[in-house]
């Protein structure tokens, strides 16, 4: 498996922290999804005070690598701001970086992402940015510093799937040294396990688990489509035909004595 | 005769109190705050007695326990009215309705012209709603301040001071019920705050008659009516102890929800804005546990008014018939 910012995780499922029923729900999701890297939003009001402290200590007993998120930022400002709020907070470099462009779709602003991860790249910060599939936008986060891309599956919290396939693909192979997470939209199992076909190195995911009415089973059900996925992948599987070909060929059929 | 301290006098305090007053008990309740008062979180409580809706998003415990407080409030305060909730969504999010539907049940299902007969003043923009006809809701303040009255009334002694344990002085003849909620942080370490914010407004032009609760998939918003045309809407649930301020984001998201129910609420006046934090253990369910002769009564989340009488009616069971309490959370002890 590719490492992402030199490490190694253990599961390609990163799970988000938010909107479970309660909190040892969501920890019962992390052990049943084997998710290996949680992501944590941070409002920024509840970081000034330490006030949201109990509900950090959760999640650090989570025992998973945690990837802080600049979630709702708007501006370039607010998202640095976060991001320096969540390296003292969590004390780790990574950080998932959201610039939003758009309210109703909550589509990236590419040209702000850009902008913010050279910004924290030069600080130090390891940047996962959250963008579309668009190659030249990617080449940019590249460019700017950042090792990891996030390319959207569809819009976050849409449950929509992989909406553009030969974007995703086309990103895939224009840069297959990348290390690479489909993030937002994954809305059913299936939808991860095509993440992974596809060649995708993990999904990232949040809603589809926590909004779910068993989130914990739901949790596990997603554990099984990573791995089918995965598994599938580095199976190699076979070049889909334009013609049928006889799954036993002659030669392989038994006798059919009519004399018995 | 037993003697019975009662710690803390917000709604489970108070629930707890009337249930062992009518045990012959000897009670005093004694609050650092004179209640009730902002200081306490029930002070800012929808009053919604909805136990239906809540199986949305919560356990069947809960659905079921709940259901015991609309009885119990209508035995024991005035103020209870029996009208209904009803659930809807802008056709845009009308999947969330279908999802609200598949989780939860005793309701009946609305069309347009349903919709508008119950609330005409929703307009004819719901499409679809959801009518829980068994559920009630109470003024929390009025009830808080009832039960009290009738609790004095009774012979319940009320102090306001702080209340120190001294092991020393303590009676072991006496049984100490910590009702403290968050105060209690620093004996309960699982306890955490779950901060919600709330805002009563005043629209005289609109006349809704019960709970109405908005779907949307990123800023769900209830109104409850508070009669007179006093509305209070709410409320947010974030991860966080803070209790003081609401923040411009919050505000925005309630009074544009409010909006898009109606228009006229942008003419409404803001009476109070409220912060405050819930008292939550890890899995969202309260827990009654004993401890010798100290029993503690916490973590009723965001559901206070919904289960404080079934909580009260256990403490009672558990003092007189020593009967394990139906609901303990995991992570109290």
């Amino acid at each position: 498996m590719k490492k992402f910012y030199g490490i190694e995780i253990e599961s390609p499922l990163m799970l988000g922290t938010a909107q479970y029923p309660s909190p040892s729900i969501l920890i019962s999701c992390f052990n049943k999804s084997k998710a290996s890297v949680a992501t944590v939003s941070l409002r920024r009001e509840s970081s000034t005070s330490q006030s949201g402290n109990n509900f950090w200590s959760i999640i650090k007993k989570l025992n998973v690598r945690i990837l802080p998120n600049t979630a709702g930022c708007h501006t370039v400002k607010e998202a640095i701001t976060t991001a320096h709020m969540a390296r003292e907070i969590f004390s780790t470099k990574w950080i998932k970086l959201e610039v939003i462009g758009e309210e109703d779709t909550l589509q990236p602003d590419v040209f702000g992402l850009v902008e913010a991860s050279k910004i924290l790249s030069d600080e130090g910060f390891e940047v996962f940015p959250y963008t579309t599939e668009d190659l030249v936008v990617a080449e940019k986060l590249l460019n700017a510093g950042c090792k990891v891309l996030m390319p959207w599956g569809s819009p976050i919290g849409s449950g929509q799937g992989l909406n553009n396939i030969f974007g995703l693909k086309a990103l895939r192979s224009h840069f297959p040294e990348i290390p690479m997470v489909i993030d937002a939209g994954i809305g059913v199992p299936s939808h991860a396990t095509k993440a992974m076909e596809l060649g995708f190195d993990a999904v990232l995911l949040n809603t589809a688990v926590a909004k779910a009415r068993d989130p914990i089973m739901m949790a596990e059900a997603f554990s099984y489509a990573i791995l089918s996925g995965s598994l599938g992948k580095k199976a190699d599987p076979m070049e889909p035909r334009e013609m049928a070909v006889p799954s036993t060929p002659i030669f392989g059929k038994a006798f059919l004595d009519y004399d018995q | 005769m037993f003697q019975i301290k009662i710690i803390g006098s917000g709604v489970a305090g108070l629930c707890v109190a009337k249930e062992l007053i009518e045990k012959k008990t000897n009670i005093t309740v004694i609050d650092k705050c004179n209640v009730p008062g902002p200081e306490s979180c029930s002070w800012w409580a929808g009053g919604m007695l909805a136990p239906w809706c809540e199986g949305e998003s919560t356990e069947k415990i809960i659905v079921d326990l709940g259901q015991e407080s609309i009885p119990w409030w209508s035995k024991n305060v005035k103020n209870v009215v029996q009208n209904g909730s009803l659930i809807v969504a802008l056709s845009r999010d009308e999947r969330e309705l279908k999802r609200f539907q598949r989780r939860t049940e005793n309701y009946d299902i609305l069309e347009n012209e349903g919709v508008c007969e119950l609330e005409p003043d929703l307009g004819k923009k719901f499409n679809k709603g959801l009518f829980f006809k068994n559920e009630a809701h109470l003024s929390p303040r009025d009830s808080l301040s009832e039960l009290k009255n009738d609790l004095i009334k009774n012979g319940v002694e009320f102090v306001n001071e702080e209340f120190q344990f001294d092991e020393n002085t303590y009676d072991k003849k006496e049984i100490i019920i910590d009702c403290r909620g968050l105060a209690s942080k620093d004996e309960q370490k699982s306890l955490r705050g779950v901060k919600g914010e709330m805002l009563i407004i005043e629209c005289p032009e609109i006349n809704f008659t019960r709970p109405i609760r908005l779907l949307h998939p990123r800023i769900p918003l209830y109104i409850v009516p508070r009669g007179k045309g006093i509305y209070m809407l709410g409320a947010t649930m974030i991860e966080s102890n803070d209790n003081k301020n609401i923040s411009a984001r919050s505000l925005m998201e309630l009074l544009n929800a409010a909006y898009a129910i109606n228009p006229i609420f942008g003419e409404a006046k803001i009476k109070e804005i409220g912060v405050d934090a819930r008292p939550s253990y890890p899995d969202n369910i309260p827990s009654i546990r004993r401890k010798d002769n100290v029993i503690s009564v916490n973590g009723l989340f965001r559901h206070g008014f919904l289960l404080a009488p079934a909580l009260a009616r256990m403490v009672s069971e558990l003092i007189f018939e020593n009967k394990v309490p139906e609901i303990i959370s995991e992570y109290s002890s």
